[in-house]
């Protein structure tokens, strides 16, 4: 499994750098949730833009993976969805709420600050 | 020249070369990167559907040239049980455990068209083919001079 996980401060970024079968991104799940517990990170950044598909089964997992880091005490924000494969989420109808999506990591690490700052981030 | 490329399924690690040639083929048609990643996506789905239900089969991947238009059409075997009820797993997916059952609506509309025939013996085959959107503009655009 190709993921980098790196910590900032008080936030996690993993990278996914290649496709992931199914049973790697509920290994990622595991190892996300056990990290995030580990290191009290407030917040965690998972940056999908390498992924060229995100399947219906994919993107349960990434809302399951904000939802299991919510429980351990991090709120968590996805980076980077491509505009095809946002095309293609759309088509499966999924209600992927509490996902909250950025364009990029900039972006991402402002969204976790203020809102860790006001504990106003409930989704991820 | 017709483009043939066939993936054997038998595990969830098959699934990630059955979308990258999904992907490549329709590249090779010329298809933008988007309906691409329509077509990847809906391979991806029926793969799964395959591991999930049958544990194996194999999915066939074709360039069709007809009509003035180009497509790809995917074909996914398997020997499986088959699927009890078909209109439902069609709206619903099949609902299994997890609530994983959203494959097969999944692809359905990720794809231009969608025939399932499954039996309890034989096993399902899900065939669905997505049209290059130029040739299908082509064909709207001629139609609409032809009856003026």
């Amino acid at each position: 499994m190709d993921v980098s996980i790196l910590r900032q401060g008080d936030y996690l970024i993993a990278s996914i750098r290649s496709d992931l079968t199914d049973s790697e991104a509920r290994a990622l799940r595991a190892q996300l949730a056990d990290l995030v517990g580990r290191t009290r990170a407030r917040g965690l950044i998972v940056d999908v833009a390498a992924l060229d598909v995100i399947d219906s089964y994919l993107a349960r997992v990434l809302r399951s993976i904000a939802l299991t880091a919510r429980l351990r005490g991090a709120a968590t924000v996805i980076v980077g969805i491509r505009p095809e494969v946002a095309i293609a989420m759309v088509h499966f109808r999924l209600n992927l709420e509490p996902l909250v999506t950025v364009l990029d990591l900039d972006e991402a690490v402002t969204l976790l600050d203020t809102s860790v700052r006001e504990g106003a981030l409930d989704g991820g | 020249m017709a483009d043939e490329v066939r993936v054997e399924i038998r595990n969830d690690a098959d699934l990630v070369p059955a979308r990258a040639q999904g992907r490549a083929l329709a590249q090779r048609q010329g298809f933008s990167a988007t309906d691409a990643t329509l077509v990847a996506t809906a391979i991806s789905e029926i793969a799964r559907n395959i591991v999930m239900h049958a544990g194996r089969g194999e999915i066939v991947l074709r360039t069709v040239d007809e009509d003035g238009r180009c497509g790809v059409v995917v074909t996914a075997t398997d020997k499986g049980p088959g699927i009890r009820n078909l209109d439902a797993a069609l709206q619903h997916g099949q609902g299994s455990g997890g609530g994983l059952g959203l494959g097969l609506p999944g692809a359905r509309r990720l794809m231009d068209e969608f025939e399932v025939v499954s039996d309890a013996r034989a096993g399902t085959t899900v065939t669905m083919r997505k049209w290059r959107v130029r040739d299908e503009l082509e064909r709207l655009r001629r139609r609409r001079v032809r009856d003026g």
